[in-house]
C-alpha cells in the first residue's frame, strides 16, 4: 500500500468547481448505497440551478432524481417521512432565501424527530442550498442566513469554500443519521453565469473521503491575529493575509466549514497564540456567526490584546444597486483595514 | 352499511374504541390533579395542553383495521385513539404522556408528539405537518416496492393549510401509495368549519388533485371501515392516493380547560346523546353479537389502558441530564 505522499505524488491532480463537486460526490453515493435519491426544483433535466446535480438525472433516471413541484413544504416534509423510512434524501431548494415557506418541515419535524422519538426515529437528510449576494439580484436572492439555521438544535449546518471540502462534506452529510443543511456560495460555485473566485477551484480526488462534519481547518498559519470566516469570506481573509503578510503582518486564516457543530477549540487555540480575533461574515451582523465565535472566545478567559472585531453584513436587506451592495458586503479591503486597526497600523 | 366489515374487524372496532374512550377517562382526571382549584397548566402529573380526542374514534378504527404495522401513519396534535388503533405501546405511550423515562420518547415530545417506531407511527403538533412526511413514507414505499401504505390523519382545519394543497398535489403527481383521512370534527379550535372553509365538503378537493375524495357522513366505524379499506386497497394495487372526510365529532373542548363558549348551546348535549360508542354496541346487539362477548371486549379492553396507566404512574422520571440526549442520532 502506497503512503498518502506517494499516492499524491502518482495521482494527477484534477480541478473541480465547487457545483463539480456535490454532482460528483452525490452521484458517487449514489451508485454506493440504493437509498440515496435526490429531489428539488429543477434539479433533474436542469441539472440543478448551480449545477449541483449535473449528470445524475442520465445515471440514476427520474425515480431516484426527481423533479418536484414548486411545492417546499410539501417536498421538504417528504424528505422527511423518506428519512424516518430509512432512506437518504438530498433535496435541493435553490434560494436559502425561499426557506420561509417550508420552515415546519424544517425546524419543527427534520430537527426534532431524533429528540421527540428518543432517537428511535432518525432523519438522515440532506437540504442544499444556495447563499450570499454580490451580483445584483436583491434581497430575496441574495441573503446567507446561516446564523438562522445555525440557532436550531437538531440541524447541522456546513458551508465549504472549496471544491476539495465541497465533496469530502457532501459524502459525510449524506452518510450522517441527521438533518444537514449543506449551503454553498453562489460566488464559489464555478458556474460561468455568475463568475467565480479561482482560489474555490481545486484538487479533489475521484475515490471516497469525508471532510468531518464539525471540524474547523485552519488554512492559512499566522501569528499576529487570528481571522475566523467560512464560505467567501474564507477568500477575504486570504486575500488580505496575502497583503498584510507584505507589510510584516502574520494572519492565520481559520475556515469554520461548519457552524453547527462548531469547532469552538480550534478557534480557541488559534486566538490562544496570536491573541487577536476579527471574525469576516457575510451573513447578517446582529446575533450571528460574529457574535457566537466572539463569545466562544470569551467564554474561555482567553486574554486577547485589543477587543475582538466583525466584520459582517450590516442589519439590512441586500440593496438591489450593485453601489450600494458592494459598499456594505464584506470584502478584502474591508477585512485588510481591520486588521491594521487591529494591529495599530495606520492605513 | 354495517354489512361491509367482518365480524372480527367489528369487535376489534368495538374494543379499541372503548379502548381509546377509557384511556382519555383516565387521562381527564390526572390531568386536573395539582391545578384545581385554580387551573395552571405547567402543574399536576400531566402537564402542558391536553387534546382529547373523545367522539373522534370511529375514524381511527375504521382506517386502522386495515392496516399493518409496517404501514406508516401521521396523526395529528389530537393522537391518541389514532395511535391506539395503529397499535402503539400503550404503555410507553401513557408513560410518555406523564413525562417518564420509559416513556415512547423518556419524556422528550409528550402528548403531541408520540412517536412508535415499531409500529411506524408519528405525530406532529403543527397543523397540516404530517401530510408530507407521509408522502414521503409512501414514496418510499414505491421506490422499495413493498405494498405498505402511508396514512395521514389531519382535522378539518388542516385543508386550508398549504401543506394540505402541496401534498395532495405531489402525492397525485407521482402516484403514491397514501391515503390522506380528514377528522370533520367541525371546529378549528373555536372557529367553526363554515366560518373559515369555502366548500361544503373537502372531499370535493380531491377533484383538483385528481384523485378520489370520499364522504363518509354519520361517524359510523363501519362505514369508514368501508370507504378506507377500498381507498387503502387501491394504494396497495398502487392505483395511487386517495383523499377521505369522516364526518364525526369532538366531545371535549379543543383542549382540556376549554370553556367552549363558542358551542350553540345545546350541542355538546346533542353529541353525546349520538355518541358513536355506545351507537356502535347497539348496533353490534342488533346485528347478532353476543352482549357477553362485547362485555368482555370491553372488560379486556379496559384491563389493558388500566395496566398501562398503573405502569405510567408507578414508572420513574427521567434523569434531567438526559434533556441532552438524543438532539443528534
Amino acid at each position: 500500500m502506497s503512503s498518502p505522499d506517494t499516492a499524491t505524488a502518482v495521482r494527477p491532480a484534477r480541478r473541480l468547481t465547487i457545483a463539480r463537486a456535490i454532482a460528483e460526490a452525490i452521484g458517487q453515493e449514489m451508485e454506493r448505497d440504493p437509498d440515496v435519491l435526490v429531489m428539488g426544483e429543477d434539479i433533474a433535466k436542469l441539472g440543478g440551478v448551480f449545477g449541483t446535480t449535473t449528470g445524475l438525472l442520465d445515471r440514476f433516471g427520474p425515480e431516484r432524481v426527481r423533479d418536484t413541484p414548486i411545492s417546499e413544504t410539501a417536498f421538504i416534509g417528504a424528505a422527511v417521512g423518506l428519512a424516518a423510512a430509512g432512506m437518504r434524501p438530498v433535496v435541493e431548494l435553490m434560494f436559502v432565501d425561499f426557506f420561509g415557506v417550508c420552515m415546519d418541515a424544517i425546524y419543527n419535524l427534520a430537527a426534532k424527530q431524533s429528540y421527540f422519538s428518543g432517537g428511535q426515529v432518525t432523519c438522515p437528510m440532506v437540504l442544499m442550498t444556495s447563499v450570499g449576494g454580490g451580483y445584483g439580484d436583491a434581497g430575496q436572492h441574495s441573503q446567507a442566513l446561516y446564523a438562522t439555521f445555525g440557532h436550531l438544535p437538531g440541524l447541522k449546518v456546513v458551508i465549504p469554500s472549496n471544491a476539495h471540502d465541497a465533496k469530502g462534506l457532501m459524502l459525510a452529510a449524506i452518510r450522517d443519521p441527521n438533518p444537514v443543511i449543506f449551503m454553498y456560495h453562489k460566488a464559489l460555485q464555478g458556474m460561468g453565469w455568475l463568475g467565480t473566485v479561482q482560489r474555490s477551484i481545486t484538487d479533489a480526488p475521484e475515490g471516497d473521503y469525508v471532510v468531518p462534519l464539525g471540524k474547523a481547518k485552519c488554512v492559512r498559519e499566522g501569528e499576529d491575529i487570528t481571522v475566523v470566516s467560512l464560505g467567501l469570506s474564507v477568500h477575504q481573509a486570504l486575500d488580505a493575509a496575502g497583503r498584510l503578510a507584505n507589510e510584516d503582518v502574520s494572519v492565520e486564516v481559520i475556515d469554520l466549514i461548519s457552524i453547527a457543530p462548531l469547532d469552538r477549540e480550534t478557534v480557541r487555540a488559534s486566538v490562544r497564540r496570536t491573541g487577536r480575533l476579527l471574525v469576516v461574515d457575510d451573513d447578517y451582523l446582529s446575533y450571528g456567526v460574529g457574535a457566537e465565535i466572539i463569545a466562544s472566545v470569551c467564554e474561555a478567559s482567553i486574554p486577547l490584546l485589543v477587543p475582538p472585531q466583525r466584520i459582517a453584513f450590516p442589519d439590512i436587506p441586500v440593496p438591489f444597486t450593485p453601489v450600494m451592495e458592494h459598499f456594505v458586503l464584506p470584502n478584502a479591503d474591508k477585512v485588510t483595514a481591520a486588521v491594521r486597526q487591529m494591529m495599530r497600523i495606520s492605513n | 352499511m354495517s354489512g361491509a366489515s367482518n365480524a372480527s374487524d367489528r369487535l376489534w372496532m368495538y374494543a379499541t374504541m372503548v379502548k381509546s374512550r377509557h384511556f382519555e377517562a383516565l387521562i381527564k382526571p390526572a390531568y386536573f390533579e395539582g391545578k384545581s382549584p385554580v387551573f395552571n397548566m405547567a402543574k399536576g402529573p400531566l402537564p402542558g395542553e391536553m387534546h382529547l380526542s373523545d367522539g373522534q374514534e370511529p375514524c381511527a378504527v375504521g382506517v386502522c383495521a386495515h392496516l399493518r404495522p409496517g404501514d406508516t401513519v401521521t396523526a395529528t396534535h389530537r393522537p391518541h385513539h389514532v395511535a391506539i388503533a395503529k397499535g402503539v405501546d400503550l404503555g410507553a405511550m401513557a408513560a410518555e404522556i406523564f413525562g417518564k423515562a420509559s416513556g415512547l420518547s423518556g419524556g422528550r415530545g409528550g402528548h403531541m408528539h408520540l412517536f412508535d417506531a415499531r409500529v411506524n407511527f408519528a405525530c406532529s403538533g403543527i397543523i397540516a405537518q404530517g401530510l408530507g412526511p407521509a408522502v414521503g413514507a409512501a414514496l418510499a414505499s414505491k421506490l422499495r416496492g413493498d405494498d405498505t401504505v402511508a396514512i395521514a390523519f389531519l382535522g378539518e382545519g388542516a385543508a386550508n393549510q398549504g401543506a394540505f394543497h402541496e401534498a395532495l398535489n405531489l402525492a397525485s403527481v407521482w402516484k403514491v401509495p397514501a391515503v390522506f383521512v380528514i377528522e370533520d370534527n367541525a371546529y378549528g379550535i373555536s372557529v367553526s368549519k363554515r366560518d373559515c372553509t369555502a366548500v361544503e365538503r373537502n372531499a370535493d378537493r380531491a377533484a383538483a388533485y385528481a384523485m378520489p375524495g370520499h364522504f363518509v357522513a354519520g361517524n359510523d366505524a363501519d362505514a369508514v371501515h368501508a370507504i378506507a379499506g377500498a381507498a387503502i386497497a387501491r394504494a396497495r394495487r398502487g392505483e395511487g392516493p386517495s383523499l377521505i372526510e369522516i364526518e364525526t365529532c369532538r366531545l371535549e373542548g379543543h383542549f382540556m380547560g376549554d370553556a367552549e363558549g363558542y358551542r350553540p348551546e345545546g350541542e355538546v348535549q346533542r353529541l353525546k346523546a349520538s355518541d358513536p360508542i355506545p351507537a356502535y354496541r347497539a348496533r353490534l346487539l342488533t346485528d347478532g353479537f353476543e352482549a357477553a362477548d362485547l362485555d368482555r371486549a370491553e372488560t379486556d379492553a379496559r384491563a389493558a389502558v388500566d395496566a398501562a396507566f398503573a405502569f405510567a404512574r408507578a414508572a420513574a422520571y427521567p434523569d434531567p441530564e438526559e434533556a441532552f440526549a438524543h438532539v443528534f442520532a
